[in-house]
């Protein structure tokens, strides 16, 4: 199904027949057939799907970190597919902000280094009022000038989100955000990452596979096998789970 | 345990070639040096075997004064022609040769300059037919008094033809004298020369009166067997017969002898290159050292992982020195080979610098490959002995935790280095101030060696503060934040990093700090002393002096405005019975006019013909004073008697022994090497140099300059010597980039995450590799600032200890310190280059999903 979910005149994201094939002959794997998707402003988006579903490597081709074979991708009104490295450098630079599922904080810098990083590289200040919302909202004031090994890894991934955030991005991919985090720590980050788009507006795509995370989401797209077979508004870890099993069954039926 | 460290070694090859890499370069120099100096002593060898293939017996007379390789040539007395006669009547003698042969015949070349060697003598020789080795390739043999034939090599070398003139100066007469090219010769097997001699061959009267200074004498005798004498047996008859006055020896002999002179020289060279070798190899440890820490550290879960499953530490240990062995082992034989390569390549060269020196095969001692793989797989291992201990130490729960070993403090390392910078300077005093009891080089040597372990110890306490201060040069743009941030992140393998290239800078720098002392000091002391505008004197490219004719001292000194003209003789002496330098100056007054001798004892005005001057240190190590007598042998002539009738004080401008003007004729070289023109108050030296360069037309030779010009040319020597040690400790600062290059390349791969997260939150490609050169010459500059404080520090220190020699100023090259430290940016930006290409090619979604 190359459903085109979603339609929205202000599409901060978009996928558009996107074709992802690693290898070739014998080796050849589809990774993504012709996923069409749009992600809207202001919304706090969950890609779900069972592992080897092609969700990370949609987020990744949304993102510009990987090629697409075919179709096109574009953020805002910036088309990604055939930028070079130099464009797709200012595109992340400018439009896209990343939080990873290991953090990735540059251990020689303190947390607030850690989060004006982008914007240093990028030669702009802050502007003083948002950074400070962020520093407040991420809850780090007192932290701000310890370095990752000295933070814990709750800790850790908000300086991570602040840093996404302090550019206000176009859209921010976060990718399995929790997946190294405990449940709780866990649940303090998605919070936070929704409250950034309910009281601020900011755009959030997130790729996760915990039902839970995904229930913080205002809208989840379901991937299996390369193609986007489902959605949910406003969904519930339960809703989400009862997809989920929807999806395994006849994948399974299938093999 | 075996198979799993080839599987490791074969996973990071990369990682291991450059440090192998260092280790292959300091082997090529070891065995470069044994190639290259095993190769010269045979072809030496068979260049006298050639030369002297001819005789079977060989007659001289003993020399007067013996003389080694560093001190001059040695110079045959001259037998009486006579002796030829003894000779022939010895049973068993065929023939016998007179032979005139000695070093100082100067062929001037077409465009009117003389034709130099660079090494070999240029002999002057009498024409005693042709042989199986000398044959006439144009033309014929010289017969009148104003003919001469030349080889080959010369003729070539002079571009002059059979029948045009030739001007020649020879050792008796350094005025040019003008002869008839009447052939050129060859030798057997199509060479024009050998081993690069130039030779030229008058009739046999002449011959002797320029070549040896008088009529009826040889320098030797050639003796030939008739059939079925052994050359042994004639050997033995004709030293019978003629006594114990006369060397007789076999032609193999003499070759011999004369062969292993230069190869006394040859090893003497021999070991300075392998001292050179050194330098590198102890760069190339602080490398390999730095190298296997580093693998050890990237290792540290898979280590762990090992102690899990059951390796004991023993096995860790071996595993990581079976790795060394490996890289040691491969390292050895490249560098082998490289280093035969290398000497063979060297050698060519020295054999056409040296004139056409035919080569003998080249050859790879047992010296070459014993030294290779010793010090190869030495230096490896012992390099690799600390990382493996550290890794043996590993705890197997290393495996389950995600952070490496936290930092380790640096207290240890520091109370280590203070001791051994400690050692090191003890050691430096003892041996700088004399106190080593005979060891002195050696102490000093070790001294070195320790205070360079010492601070290479002591750098990383040192980096902290260093690389913070040097990194906030560039901390104006967010990649060089981090690259500073980068460089101060492991100070240890920062340091040892800095620490190699701080070795061959803190030599180079010292060297400097030595040499341009010297040369200041010198120049001052020339400029305060010597009172002669203008010198006559020449440069020296062979063994022998540049000379002039000493007719030109008389004419000079009849110019208008010359107050003062004298000529300067030397020759090595015994005196009483003990090799000493003697002079003669051809006015004695100059000794007070132009060299501002102080006269402690005597008179120092005028010397008698049998009285002598000697310098105060000399007298006094003698035990003479004014009326000692004293016994002077020189290079010719009979042993003379000579009453001290004048002491000076000694200075770097006296000579141990001044003889009376007479004394001259019986030198080896009875020419006049310098003059010394003093001009009466009010003359103008541009008035009087043109006609002092009119009157040496014809002693090509050596040329007048004022005495500024003839400062910089008497220390420029020095200058050359200072380039050849930059030239040698290159390759210590070549080996230290390698090391910069492996470091930052270990680091990239250790930082593939960071830097692709950096690449993804918008690090353009450029300020990537901004980032990685920043890091670079932050490092690169920092060991050349410890260098040169090291290097500063040594060179101070043995300047000090020579302020007695003669060396009173301590001038410090600023100018090189800083193109020292510029150059260390300049290699740091080289030594990323390709650690930042990779850096900026790093695939961003495969480094942040790298695991």
């Amino acid at each position: 199904m190359t459903a085109t979910v979603g339609q929205h005149a202000q599409a901060a994201a978009r996928a558009n027949d996107v074709w992802k094939v690693y290898g070739s002959g014998e080796a050849q794997v589809i990774a993504l057939r012709g996923v069409s998707a749009e992600f809207e402003r202001g919304r706090f988006t969950a890609i779900m799907g069972p592992s080897g579903s092609g969700k990370s490597t949609l987020m990744h081709c949304l993102a510009g970190l990987d090629s697409v074979t075919r179709g096109t991708v574009a953020i805002g009104e910036t088309t990604v597919t055939g930028l070079g490295d130099a464009g797709l450098t200012k595109l992340r630079r400018d439009k896209v902000g990343f939080i990873f599922q290991q953090f990735n904080l540059l251990p020689t810098l303190t947390a607030k280094e850690n989060i004006l990083l982008p914007l240093s590289i990028a030669g702009r200040k802050p502007d003083p009022a948002w950074y400070d919302t962020v520093i407040e909202t991420v809850g780090l004031r007192d932290r701000l000038d310890h370095r990752p090994s000295q933070l814990s890894g709750g800790q850790q991934q908000r300086v991570a989100c602040a840093r996404a955030l302090v550019s206000r991005p176009e859209v921010i991919f976060a990718d399995e955000p929790t997946g190294n985090l405990d449940s709780r720590a866990g649940a303090e980050v998605l919070k936070f990452l929704r409250e950034s788009v309910r009281e601020h507006g900011q755009t959030i795509v997130m790729v996760t596979h915990d039902p839970t995370a995904a229930a913080y989401a205002d809208r989840v797209v379901f991937l299996a096998d390369g193609e986007i077979v489902s959605e949910l508004i406003e969904p519930t870890a339960d809703t989400v789970l009862d997809t989920m099993k929807k999806l395994d069954t006849p994948a399974e039926v299938g093999n | 345990m075996f198979r799993a460290t080839l599987k490791s070694l074969l996973a990071r090859k990369v990682r291991l070639i450059l440090s192998g890499l260092a280790v292959v370069l300091g082997v090529m120099f070891v065995s470069g040096a044994f190639v290259l100096t095993d190769t010269l002593g045979r072809s030496f060898d068979s260049v006298f075997a050639d030369g002297f293939s001819e005789i079977d017996v060989n007659v001289a007379a003993k020399p007067k004064v013996q003389v080694n390789e560093m001190e001059g040539e040695q110079t045959a007395s001259p037998l009486p022609a006579a002796v030829v006669d003894r000779v022939k009547q010895v049973p068993g003698v065929a023939s016998a040769t007179g032979i005139v042969n000695a070093d100082g015949a100067r062929v001037i070349g077409r465009n009117g300059k003389v034709v130099t060697s660079f090494g070999p003598p240029q002999l002057g020789e009498n024409w005693t037919g042709e042989s199986e080795l000398l044959k006439l390739r144009e033309g014929r043999a010289p017969q009148a008094e104003d003919e001469i034939v030349i080889n080959k090599s010369l003729a070539t070398a002079a571009k002059v033809q059979v029948g045009q003139k030739v001007g020649v100066l020879t050792a008796f007469e350094s005025k040019k004298r003008e002869f008839t090219l009447v052939g050129i010769a060859g030798y057997s097997g199509d060479r024009d020369s050998i081993g690069g001699v130039n030779e030229v061959f008058f009739t046999t009267p002449v011959a002797q009166r320029l070549m040896l200074g008088e009529p009826d004498v040889f320098s030797s005798i050639t003796v030939n067997a008739a059939g079925g004498v052994s050359d042994e047996a004639l050997r033995d008859d004709v030293a019978r017969t003629l006594g114990a006055d006369f060397e007789v020896k076999t032609g193999e002999q003499v070759a011999a002898d004369a062969s292993a002179s230069l190869k006394e020289g040859l090893s003497f060279f021999n070991k300075i290159l392998l001292g050179f070798a050194a330098v590198a190899l102890l760069v190339g440890t602080f490398l390999i050292l730095n190298t296997f820490s580093i693998i050890v550290a990237q290792r540290t879960r898979e280590l762990a992982l090992m102690r899990a499953i059951g390796a004991s530490g023993r096995q860790i240990i071996g595993s990581v020195v079976l790795e060394a062995i490996a890289v040691g082992l491969i390292a050895s034989v490249l560098g082998l080979a490289a280093g035969i390569g290398v000497g063979a390549l060297l050698a060519f060269l020295f054999g056409k610098l040296a004139g056409g020196l035919t080569l003998a095969g080249i050859g790879v001692p047992a010296a070459a490959v014993i030294g290779s793989f010793g010090v190869g797989l030495v230096i490896t291992v012992v390099a690799a002995l600390l990382p493996a201990l550290r890794a043996s130490r590993i705890p197997p729960i290393a495996a389950m935790q995600d952070v490496a070993t936290p930092d380790r403090p640096l207290t240890k390392v520091t109370v280590a280095g203070s001791l051994v910078t400690g050692i090191g300077a003890v050691l430096l005093f003892l041996g700088l101030s004399g106190n080593a009891g005979g060891q002195t080089l050696a102490t000093i040597l070790g001294g070195v060696l320790f205070a360079f372990i010492g601070v290479a110890l002591l750098t990383p306490l040192i980096s902290r503060p260093v690389v913070s201060l040097l990194g906030a040069i560039f901390s104006w743009s967010v990649p060089g934040k981090l690259g500073r941030l980068n460089s101060g992140r492991n100070p240890r393998r920062t340091a040892i990093t800095a620490a190699a290239l701080m070795v061959g800078i803190a030599l180079v720098t010292g060297v400097t700090v030595i040499l341009d002392s010297a040369k200041g000091s010198l120049s001052a002391l020339a400029q305060d002393t010597i009172k002669a505008e203008l010198v006559i004197a020449g440069q020296q490219g062979g063994p022998r002096p540049p000379t002039f004719d000493p007719s030109v001292l008389d004419k000079a000194k009849a110019l208008p405005g010359v107050q003062l003209v004298d000529g300067e003789y030397g020759d090595m002496a015994r005196v009483d019975g003990e090799g000493t330098w003697v002079a003669v100056s051809s006015d004695p007054a100059s000794l007070r006019q132009i060299f501002g001798a102080k006269p402690t004892a005597g008179d120092i005005d005028r010397i008698g013909p049998t009285q002598m001057l000697a310098s105060s240190d000399t007298a006094t190590s003698r035990g003479w004073s004014v009326g000692s007598t004293v016994k002077v042998q020189l290079t010719r002539g009979e042993a003379r008697t000579y009453t001290v009738s004048g002491i000076y004080e000694s200075s770097q401008l006296t000579n141990p022994v001044t003889l009376p003007p007479s004394a001259a004729k019986d030198f080896a070289i009875p020419q006049p090497i310098q003059g010394f023109i003093q001009l009466a108050p009010g003359t103008r030296v541009s008035d009087v140099q043109p006609q002092v360069e009119a009157l040496l037309a014809d002693s090509p030779e050596v040329s007048v300059a004022d005495r500024d010009a003839f400062i910089k040319q008497q220390t420029s020597s020095l200058d050359g010597l200072l380039t050849m040690i930059q030239i040698l400790l290159a390759l210590a600062i070549v080996i230290a980039v390698l090391g910069i290059i492996n470091t930052l390349a270990l680091s990239v791969l250790e930082r593939t995450r960071e830097l692709g997260l950096l690449r993804a939150i918008g690090l353009r490609r450029s300020q990537t590799m901004g980032m990685i050169t920043v890091e670079a010459v932050v490092i690169s500059v920092f060991g050349a600032l410890l260098g040169v404080a090291v290097g500063t520090g040594l060179g101070a220190a043995v300047v000090e200890a020579l302020k007695d020699e003669g060396i009173t100023d301590l001038i410090l090259p600023w100018g090189q310190m800083g193109l020292f430290l510029g150059l260390a940016a300049i290699i740091g930006v080289v030594a990323a280059v390709l650690p930042a290409i990779r850096a900026a090619r790093i695939n961003v979604l495969g480094a942040i999903a790298h695991d």
